[in-house]
């Protein structure tokens, strides 16, 4: 395998694990300000809260990752993206600082503000609808390059069905997604109320988040048919997708084996996910940059997966500790033990 | 006001941000490191005080690691936005450290999520405490990191430009230049002190309000020792500082100090005002003083700034910021060994009210202080991103609408600013010491 594939697998690695552990984070913002709307807060207050509690900081770090590592391995992504996302991104970067912040103010401040938990569902939704327009933009002719300016076509981006269809996937999947885990969760921690809560949205949230998937699928081909068709040649990945997917809803239907059905909805996720980024190869964004042209330099390319591996080496076994102490100890997950 | 100019603007942004996020970035540096010397004390002496102390620091601490964790977001995303030629340049030669300080922060990350909710897990004490480790190691290697970056910026090397492209990277002598040795000691060690202070005024501030609980005296002492040892070591550096600028930004030295003619014996400007025609008026001069901060003696001779091409100087009032900086120093220093001092001599009171006072404005101007640092080391290089190799209109963005973002982050910002403060103090009032201690059951007279 070439520097380049390694990198951008490592980088898209990366990103896969901030869609599943921010997407539980965002779908369970939306779920918590739902709930509360409808009172059904009391239901699944305790579950939600006692899972982000430890874990929110982490989640922000897989983001910081992807955007710092992207200009290590392919710095010309700073100058395409860079200047032509400005608007976007700060707009993405606010939500980010409002959810972050009022998330530790609303856990750590000890009150409750229906303020803080309208921005905590708010955010919830909206963040990941502009972070996925990125994925949309990589698709090509929303930017353009003349007279060595990058800009952003706005018109293009909001007047385009397939850049709504993909604010839609990605708002359903983070529901889907985030509803699955918490149904894991709750069966964990024995709490029979929120699991039945739970468990009905993830059966709701289930067929759309397939359906906008196909949707998009078939969007794609009007909009980068070369992308398309390299989508359809990997088609056994996405057959793999809507297995794990059968397999999940299936389970969660029947009640049965939710840690099983949550690991298949990160199956489900995982081919999609790469076979999408793969087929996008060798393009970082169409038709102005590969892989291969807005690689760094060997030198920092070796150095970076040195760095990156014994990085792993560090936060694996910290990570499993952490799971281990709040994901699955039980008496920590039933409630028995708190307090900072 | 002014016309567009996307360049001017990159640049005020990139100080909002920076000037919002150096403040929690420096608590985040040290407040960890503080936290655990008062759960170590806590075990060491068995004393439940200190162990509450951590307990109470590590909450408020948590609420400005989380600002600093999304301003740092905002800043880490903010220089592709705003400098994408600069990142471009900087992901083919500098990237590595930046790419490590994600994985420390991390790590740190993991562990403080850790350590916040398992206070009462563990049977033995030693074993929560071991979990403040990563976090301090987590928190000062990102420091570290990352001021290789900006010491890059500054002294760039491990790099060749052939017709305009970079060949020959060596990351590692990227990341080990001239500069990084007396910038990232200098950087520690003062976000160190500068939080020791930020704790000990607000135990001061307890005190001088009649809370009469030993608490905030060990508290303040604990503080106050510590400042007195991260001041000496702060001190020292700064004369390495001195020593390196000299050698490989004479530019910037020459700058902060208003010194104009090239000459052996150079006196050292404290203070004073420039005139029109570059008259140095109401100063302090220490006769040989820069020569022997440049050189390490008075025949060292000190290029001037009318030596330098008049591009290439950087904006003359960083002097203002540079004596801002060295001022309140000096000022941290003396306190915390006068009260080190006061405190050892059993006979005299360390706890008099204007030893108090003073230690409460000690807190703000600790960060005033590192402000003014900050300001000094940015504005300093001007007009380069990169020393000598491109400048900060080269590296900046060409896009429309930065003022927009700038109005918008200013916002942000406020917002935050006033939220976490408000937070904070809700957060302390509803929980006094005195509360907890009864609430836990510790003893008033503990040992």
């Amino acid at each position: 395998m070439s520097y380049e594939v390694v990198g951008i697998a490592v980088l898209w690695t990366f990103l896969y694990g901030y869609l599943i552990v921010a997407s539980v984070d965002f779908g369970a913002g939306f779920f918590s300000y739902y709930t509360k709307r409808t009172n059904k807060n009391h239901i699944t207050h305790n579950i939600i809260q006692r899972y982000l509690s430890p874990v929110w900081e982490v989640t922000n770090v897989f983001l910081v990752f992807f955007f710092i590592g992207i200009v290590g391995f392919f710095p010309s992504t700073a100058y395409y993206y860079g200047t032509a996302l400005l608007v976007p991104g700060s707009v993405a970067i606010i939500l980010l600082a409002l959810r972050g912040s009022y998330y530790a103010f609303a856990t750590y401040g000890a009150k409750d503000s229906p303020l803080y938990t309208f921005l905590y569902g708010a955010t919830g939704l909206l963040i990941p609808a502009s972070l996925s327009t990125v994925l949309t933009i990589s698709e090509g002719g929303f930017v353009i390059k003349e007279n060595g300016n990058v800009r952003l076509l706005y018109g293009e981006l909001f007047g385009s069905l397939y850049s709504w269809g993909v604010v839609l996937l990605a708002i359903v999947s983070v529901l889907f997604i985030s509803a699955s885990f918490l149904t894991y969760y709750a069966s964990r921690a024995k709490d029979e109320g929120a699991l039945k809560l739970l468990r009905k949205y993830a059966l709701i949230w289930s067929f759309p988040s397939i359906l906008m998937g196909i949707i998009v699928f078939f969007l794609l081909s009007k909009r980068n048919l070369e992308h398309y068709q390299n989508m359809v040649d990997l088609w056994w990945m996405f057959a793999v997708s809507l297995a794990a997917f059968a397999i999940a809803t299936y389970l969660i239907w029947k009640k049965r084996n939710y840690g099983l059905a949550f690991i298949m909805v990160m199956v489900q996720y995982f081919a999609a996910f790469f076979g999408y980024g793969a087929a996008h190869l060798p393009y970082l964004l169409y038709p102005y940059l590969t892989i291969y042209d807005g690689f760094t330099n060997e030198t920092m390319a070796i150095a970076l997966i040195i760095a990156f591996i014994a990085g792993l080496l560090l936060l694996i076994p910290s990570l499993y500790l952490l799971m281990r102490l709040f994901l699955f100890d039980a008496d920590y997950v039933e409630g028995k033990k708190e307090a900072m | 006001m002014f016309e567009y100019d996307p360049v001017l603007y990159s640049r005020l942004l990139t100080t909002l941000t920076l000037a919002f996020h150096v403040i929690f970035a420096t608590l985040g540096v040290g407040i960890p490191l503080m936290i655990a010397i008062a759960e170590w004390m806590g075990i060491r002496r068995n004393d439940p005080h200190y162990t509450l102390m951590a307990r109470r620091w590590a909450r408020g601490f948590v609420v400005t690691v989380a600002v600093g964790v999304v301003t740092g977001t905002a800043i880490g995303l903010q220089l592709s936005l705003l400098w994408p030629n600069f990142m471009q340049a900087a992901g083919h030669t500098i990237g590595l450290p930046m790419f490590m300080e994600t994985f420390a922060f991390f790590f740190e990350a993991i562990f403080l999520g850790i350590y916040l909710y398992t206070w009462d897990r563990f049977k033995s004490k030693v074993k929560h405490f071991l979990l403040v480790i990563p976090i301090v190691i987590g928190a000062t290697a990102s420091a570290f990191f990352i001021t290789t970056v900006n010491s890059f910026m500054n002294a760039p090397q491990g790099f060749n430009i052939i017709d305009g492209v970079l060949t020959d990277v060596s990351p590692l002598a990227a990341m080990f230049n001239p500069a990084t040795p007396s910038k990232m000691s200098h950087v520690i060690l003062s976000s160190y002190l500068t939080s020791a202070f930020i704790l000990g005024a607000i135990a001061a501030f307890h005190i001088l309000k009649g809370s009469k609980h030993v608490y905030h005296k060990k508290a303040l002492h604990l503080t106050m020792v510590s400042a007195a040892v991260f001041a000496i070591g702060t001190a020292l550096v700064g004369d390495l500082s001195g020593k390196y600028l000299h050698e490989y930004q004479p530019e910037k030295l020459a700058a902060a100090e208003w010194h104009f003619e090239t000459e052996e014996k150079a006196s050292l400007v404290l203070g004073g005002i420039l005139t029109d025609g570059n008259e140095v008026r109401f100063a302090l001069e220490i006769p040989y003083a820069l020569s022997i901060l440049a050189g390490g003696s008075a025949d060292t001779i000190v290029t001037g700034l009318n030596d330098f091409p008049e591009d290439e100087v950087p904006p003359l009032w960083i002097h203002y910021m540079f004596d801002l900086m060295v001022f309140i120093g000096i000022y941290l220093a003396a306190l915390s060994a006068l009260f080190v001092v006061l405190h050892w001599r059993k006979k005299w009171n360390a706890f008099n009210r204007p030893v108090l006072w003073a230690v409460v404005a000690g807190g703000p101007a600790a960060m005033f202080a590192i402000e003014a640092g900050w300001i000094f080391a940015e504005v300093g290089r001007q007009p380069w991103i990169l020393n000598g190799v491109m400048t900060v209109a080269e590296g900046a963005t060409t896009s429309a609408h930065v003022d927009m973002m700038l109005y918008l982050f200013l916002v942000l910002y406020a917002i935050l600013g006033v939220t976490c403060v408000v937070v904070l103090r809700r957060m302390f009032k509803q929980n006094p010491v005195e509360a907890e201690l009864e609430k836990r059951n510790i003893s008033h007279q503990a040992v």
